[in-house]
């Protein structure tokens, strides 16, 4: 299937299951859903026959809250039944609030910001001392830069020449309280980037065909890590969604849940 | 005649009376200082931000940060209260509460919001199960995990006063306005709680005595750290409870007392630590059975720190400590949690009933 149209199809089934749910982080799993849709239907060597390869990419999803995004491109690739996440977030579930390796397919248990870096600096590490050619993707949230262990984990990656890591930062410039602007300003994001030895480069990060061309180029520079700035709309695909902080974990009326489907079909 | 079904007012999250409470100290006191992490909605304290905007620093989604600037604004004279995710407060920053806070004495108050398993299905690493346990094992620091409405008030005005590193935690759901006071059909039951509460804590005037009339009087002779409250009288067996778990105790309580006759004496051991030896010892001599329930692992908190005093003083009471036990804990909403580890009405007074066969 095409990508767009796929883009469409999850951004439904996002919608479909945190309504069921009636919990889950709306707004930053609309934002980044196009750049998993990319990486897991194009980028990356990774599906339900190689999960237990060493060989295979890693994908670590640091910015955890968006977990209905992952589930349901994990789902969509077969890593368990798509009717499994009925169940989520209900009493006895392993399909809960943030992604957990009780789940075929999540990499690693994430939830509290700023831990999913680090473990990759780790991962791809290991591909360098054992001379093997999987790569290391993570996708970061823009309010979770602030914590320190992202800005050691920088550090390392360039120090250990890690060019099999690329880090993805969804940059819908909002988080929970507002802007990151007015949160905590992280700008010149590139700059700082640059000057912790990381190639750069900046995408619209919910265009699937821009960031395809983007991920094809990996890695950017030989001998450094790569860090993709994609700049995204949090909420993307729902008029009454986009840029608002409201909806980061709000969970729509049927009237509203019926719109957005109406507006993505 | 009277009529015995005594009742407890429902009150409000002591995450909102926590807030409140702020918002009536700092207009009071300018000195009062809030510091958030991306934290200031789930706290409660927009309200506060929006009042008080010179009062409250945000430092983004970086905890660690949050409790080294915390402890150097205190060192500068604020008041500062540190404000946050329990998990992430106690887990993340345990280094600067260790060292910036209660080594260098910064009289820093952190507050642990949406505590426990208040976060329910976000899992784990939004759950904080190890706060008691490693917050115990540091010297100079106060733990404090008030049950009710009353003693959130109390510790907040208290622990502004205080002067010294405290530890304080809330959970997110609605708690009776006082557990030790409860009202019979004919008594003059207080006014249906609702936000008019917020706006009285607001304007200063404490619940503190409120089956008496609404004192303006800020502080409680019936609250002090340090010095647990017995919220029910009974002398079959004693529930120590903390936190959200007092409120299950009280239940398990009155159903043991209807249904089997057995009167319960429930404590609501609000401070961790220093613990209320004096009271414990008290309770102990009675030699009656004994449980601890509390929203956190059973390794390293209220009830080892129970048992501990229990065992080194001579006492050979039966006892039980009820938490949430070493395993993957099970997933599912706060209630379901408490359920599925018995830390309910239910749960609790199947266990007393065990001890004293
Ligand atoms: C260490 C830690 N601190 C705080 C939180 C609570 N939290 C969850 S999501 C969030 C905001 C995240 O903002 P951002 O990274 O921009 O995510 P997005 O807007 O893309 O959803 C916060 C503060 C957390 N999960 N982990």
């Amino acid at each position: 299937m095409d990508l767009i149209l796929k883009s469409r199809e999850y951004r439904k089934k996002i919608l479909k299951y945190i309504y069921k749910a009636k919990a889950g982080h709306t707004g930053g799993s609309l934002s980044c859903i196009d750049i998993l849709n990319v990486l897991y239907n194009d980028t990356m060597n990774v599906n339900p026959e190689n999960f237990k390869s060493p060989d295979r990419d890693r994908y670590i999803q640091s910015k955890g809250h968006c977990v209905e995004a992952l589930f349901v491109v994990l789902a969509d690739k077969g890593f368990f039944p798509e009717t499994d996440l009925e169940t989520l977030c209900q009493y006895q579930s392993h399909y809960i609030g943030h992604p957990t390796r009780k789940v075929n397919g999540v990499e690693q248990n994430t939830g509290a910001l700023g831990h999913g870096l680090p473990i990759s600096v780790g991962t791809a590490l290991a591909a360098k001392m054992d001379e093997k050619s999987y790569r290391v993707f993570t996708l970061l949230g823009d309010g979770e830069l602030p914590e320190g262990s992202n800005w050691e984990a920088f550090l390392s990656a360039s120090h250990y020449k890690l060019d099999n890591l690329c880090a993805i930062l969804d940059y819908n410039k909002l988080q929970i309280t507002g802007k990151n602007a007015d949160v905590l300003n992280t700008e010149p994001i590139a700059d700082k980037l640059k000057s912790f030895g990381w190639a750069v480069r900046e995408v619209d990060g919910n265009d699937t065909h821009k960031l395809k061309e983007i991920f094809d180029q990996l890695p950017f520079e030989a001998g450094k890590p790569s860090f993709v700035i994609a700049h995204t709309i949090k909420g993307k695909g729902v008029s009454y969604m986009e840029n608002q902080i409201k909806w980061h974990h709000g969970v729509p009326t049927v009237e509203q849940y019926e719109l957005a489907i109406s507006e993505l079909s | 005649m009277m009529n015995d079904i005594k009742m407890l007012t429902q009150g409000l999250a002591n995450l909102e009376v926590f807030a409140a409470t702020l918002e009536s100290l700092a207009t009071v006191d300018r000195n009062i200082t809030v510091v958030t992490s991306d934290s200031r909605g789930s706290g409660k304290l927009t309200p506060f931000g929006q009042q008080f905007p010179k009062q409250i620093i945000e430092v983004g989604i970086a905890e660690q940060n949050l409790v080294g600037v915390a402890a150097g604004l205190a060192s500068a004279g604020k008041k500062v209260f540190a404000v946050s995710p329990a998990c992430f407060l106690t887990a993340r920053a345990l280094e600067q509460i260790k060292n910036d806070v209660a080594y260098s004495d910064n009289a820093v108050v952190l507050v642990g919001i949406s505590a426990g398993v208040s976060y329910g299905a976000l899992g784990t690493t939004h759950h904080s199960l190890h706060d008691y346990a490693v917050l115990r094992a540091i010297n100079n620091l106060i733990v404090v995990a008030p049950a009710d409405n009353f003693e959130t008030e109390q510790a907040i005005r208290q622990a502004a006063a205080l002067n010294k590193p405290i530890y304080l935690r809330f959970g997110k759901k609605n708690m009776p306005l006082d557990i030790a006071k409860r009202y019979t059909d004919d008594t003059d039951i207080p006014p249906q709680v609702n936000t008019d509460l917020l706006n009285e804590i607001r304007e200063n005037l404490c619940f503190a005595d409120i089956s008496g009339g609404r004192q303006v009087s800020s502080v409680s002779q019936n609250f002090q750290f340090g010095k647990g409250r017995i919220v029910r009288e009974g002398s079959g067996i004693t529930f120590i409870g903390t936190g959200e778990t007092v409120l299950p105790a009280f239940e398990a309580a009155e159903k043991l007392a209807t249904e089997h006759g057995i009167q319960a004496k429930v404590v609501s051991m609000h401070t961790i630590k220093p613990l209320d030896y004096e009271l414990i010892k008290a309770i102990a001599s009675e030699g009656k059975p004994i449980i601890t329930i509390e929203e956190h692992m059973i390794n390293g908190g209220l009830g080892e720190a129970t048992a501990s005093f229990l065992m080194q003083n001579g006492f050979r009471n039966s006892f039980k400590i009820m938490g949430i036990p070493d395993e993957y804990t099970v997933t599912g909403s706060q209630n379901e949690i408490f359920n599925h580890y018995g830390l309910s009405k239910e749960g609790i007074s199947k266990v007393a009933l065990n001890l004293l066969k």
